[in-house]
């Protein structure tokens, strides 16, 4: 397949789609109805906490599990009728790096080239330009054994994109991998994503997906919970957060009956920080008018801040546990 | 491509990796090496004695040993292949191969041909160690490379249990055990080591369809090497057709276990 042969999705441009996702490992429900679709050439970020189902669905859309209920389509391909299909035109980098320990990188990059059909030639060539283009070339006649946990990642990542696959799947990238590599990791993710693939990317970072992804699905024990952009999820939790610290913890209550007046929520206090924070949905305006109230009542201000809501706070919002918590047990 | 030229091309690519997984590990060929030569020694001039009768010739009991050992050393590397899939699946290789547009076949096909390569080495280090403790190839040349080609058969098809073994393992270290315990009555309930006669009741019975007894016992002809001199001679349809039915239940077990062992590898899931 050549670079011109991406963006053939199924029609109406849509590359990935699933409908109605349901698998059981007995009676854990590891997906509920799961839905999603990703327009071609576009990010998904598919985001959730251990054991949400992230790993579930894309063994499913990269046709290594059957589900037990629903349907899902990939690159025009159905994943239940059409497994080969599918298989011609993904590239996969699992949760774990699926490197060959005992071969050097390149010979892993050949290998599989060579599973995809291409011939000798052809394999070599396009493992010692991927080998480049993930700046491997220096190790890469070095069995993967030595290699770093960074440039493992990087390695079954180039394994998924020796076919020019038209959709790519990662499964958690990142989790794993030092900060420095981690940002190594997404410059590559966004390069891949300026060639023009679909690319459906799961991740527990929230970071993450804000950076990368063009749209986000959260999914929580196996069902959707949210779907939208970024922003849109952001706004999901109304608004913008106002907070400031006053200087005296006797100007607490004061702070707090200024916020209130001026936000829509109740206000939340850090007694030991002298924090208070209050939802507004007027932005810059509401705190002009907080600022002048606290003047008017002499409450001395030390810091002041305005800020959209983090994702973390979406997923707290929206499942009433952190990203990263343990899942309370039900 | 068609479908039978890309199964033998993913296959010849497959036993590739695997062979090379080999060579960087040579440590794993001395491994499968100095086992069987220390079983050798043992046979040979621990029980060589005794079980080559009392006052018995010692040096007619190495050479009916020999066929024996060298069918037990290649039977016993099918558990290499149990492990080498146990690794794969853990290493979430297995999802790899899974994920793309291969044969299915092929990922099992490569395995069991890369351990019978496996085999051919061990083989050879071997004929060498029985020539040093006096055995020799009484029959011709064609007799002795199907002598040869005998045992690696039958370590092919025992290559297809120990992938099914492997791939339904649950963990490595499941894997390692099961890949073994079931070698042992293979083996030594047979015509490998002590005159098939001897055995008694119902273990006679076993060891006379064992098809391990038929493969030794064909390979045991065609080397030419006789039993000691004094040991009733077996008898019965497999030890009379040895050869026919050694080839036919290889046949008869890759018939059974190739279907098998493919049919989980479209189901397994990694970890
Ligand atoms: N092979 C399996 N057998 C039994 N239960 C399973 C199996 N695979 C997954 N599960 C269960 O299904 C649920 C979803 O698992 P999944 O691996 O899809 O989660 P995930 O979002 O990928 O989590 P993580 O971030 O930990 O990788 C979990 O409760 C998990 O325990
Ligand atoms: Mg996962």
């Amino acid at each position: 397949m050549s670079e011109s042969d991406r963006g053939m999705g199924g029609q109406s441009g849509v590359a990935v789609r699933a409908r109605g996702l349901v698998k059981s490992y007995g009676s854990t429900r590891a997906l509920d109805g799961v839905d999603l679709e990703i327009p071609t050439g576009q990010v998904l970020g598919l985001l959730g906490p251990n054991g949400a189902g992230k790993t579930t669905t894309v063994r499913i859309l990269t046709t290594l599990l059957r589900p037990d209920e629903g349907e899902a389509e990939v690159a025009g391909h159905d994943v239940l009728a059409d497994p080969d299909g599918v298989r011609r035109s993904i590239g996969l980098s699992g949760q774990y790096a699926a490197v060959d320990e005992n071969l050097t990188g390149f010979e892993n990059l050949y290998l599989v080239g060579r599973l995809y059909g291409k011939r000798k030639a052809e394999a070599r060539e396009r493992a010692r330009e991927l080998l480049r283009r993930f700046q491997l070339d220096e190790a890469g006649d070095r069995p993967a054994k030595g290699y770093s946990g960074g440039m493992r990642r990087r390695l079954d990542l180039a394994g998924a994109l020796v076919a020019e696959p038209s959709v790519v799947v990662l499964d958690e990238p990142t989790t794993g991998l030092d900060p420095r590599g981690r940002i190594d990791m997404w410059e590559v993710i966004e390069q891949l994503v300026a060639t023009g693939a679909t690319v459906l990317l799961t991740t527990q970072y929230l970071e993450e997906a804000d950076r990368l992804a063009d749209s986000i699905v959260v999914i929580d024990k196996g069902k959707v919970i949210a779907r939208g952009t970024a922003d849109e999820l952001k706004a999901q939790i109304g608004g913008e957060r106002l907070n400031l610290v006053v200087a005296e913890q006797e100007q607490i209550p004061a702070a707090v009956r200024v916020l209130e007046s001026v936000g829509t929520s109740e206000a939340t206090v850090d007694e030991h920080s002298r924090r208070v924070e209050v939802l507004v949905d007027t932005g810059p305006k509401a705190l002009v008018e907080a600022l002048r109230l606290l003047d008017a009542e002499r409450v001395t201000v030390q810091d002041v801040g305005l800020h959209r809501p983090t994702l973390d706070d979406v997923f707290l919002a929206l499942t009433g546990h952190g990203a990263e918590e343990e899942v309370p047990a039900s | 491509m068609n479908g039978a030229g890309k199964i033998l091309t993913d296959s010849g690519v497959i036993t590739w990796r695997n062979v090379m997984n080999v060579r960087r590990n040579p440590e794993w060929l001395l491994g499968a090496t100095l086992f069987p030569i220390m079983f050798v020694l043992m046979f040979a001039y621990v029980f060589g004695g005794a079980i080559g009768g009392p006052g018995g010739d010692s040096g007619q009991y190495r050479e009916f040993l020999i066929a024996g050992i060298f069918a037990q050393t290649v039977a016993f590397n099918s558990s290499y292949t149990v492990i080498g899939f146990a690794n794969d699946l853990q290493k979430g290789i297995i999802d790899r191969f899974r994920s793309l547009p291969m044969s299915r076949l092929a990922v099992i096909l490569g395995r069991t041909t890369a351990d019978q390569v496996l085999s051919l080495v061990v083989l050879f280090v071997m004929s060498i160690c029985g020539l040093l403790i006096g055995w020799r190839i009484r029959g011709s040349v064609l007799d002795a490379i199907l002598g040869y080609l005998m045992i690696l058969l039958f370590a092919f098809a025992l290559s297809w249990v120990g992938a099914y073994i492997g791939l339904v393992s649950r963990s490595v270290e499941v894997a390692n055990s099961a890949g073994l315990i079931w070698m042992f009555p293979l083996t030594f309930i047979s015509s490998a080591f002590v005159p098939q006669e001897s055995l008694p009741g119902v273990l006679g019975t076993i060891a006379d369809w064992n098809p391990f007894t038929a493969a030794v016992n064909a390979t045991r002809d065609l080397f030419g090497n006789a039993s000691p001199a004094g040991w009733a001679a077996p008898s019965g349809w497999p030890a009379d057709n040895a050869a026919l039915y050694a080839v036919l239940s290889s046949v008869a077990i890759i018939a059974i276990f190739a279907p098998l062992a493919t049919a989980r590898y479209r189901k397994v899931a990694s970890r």
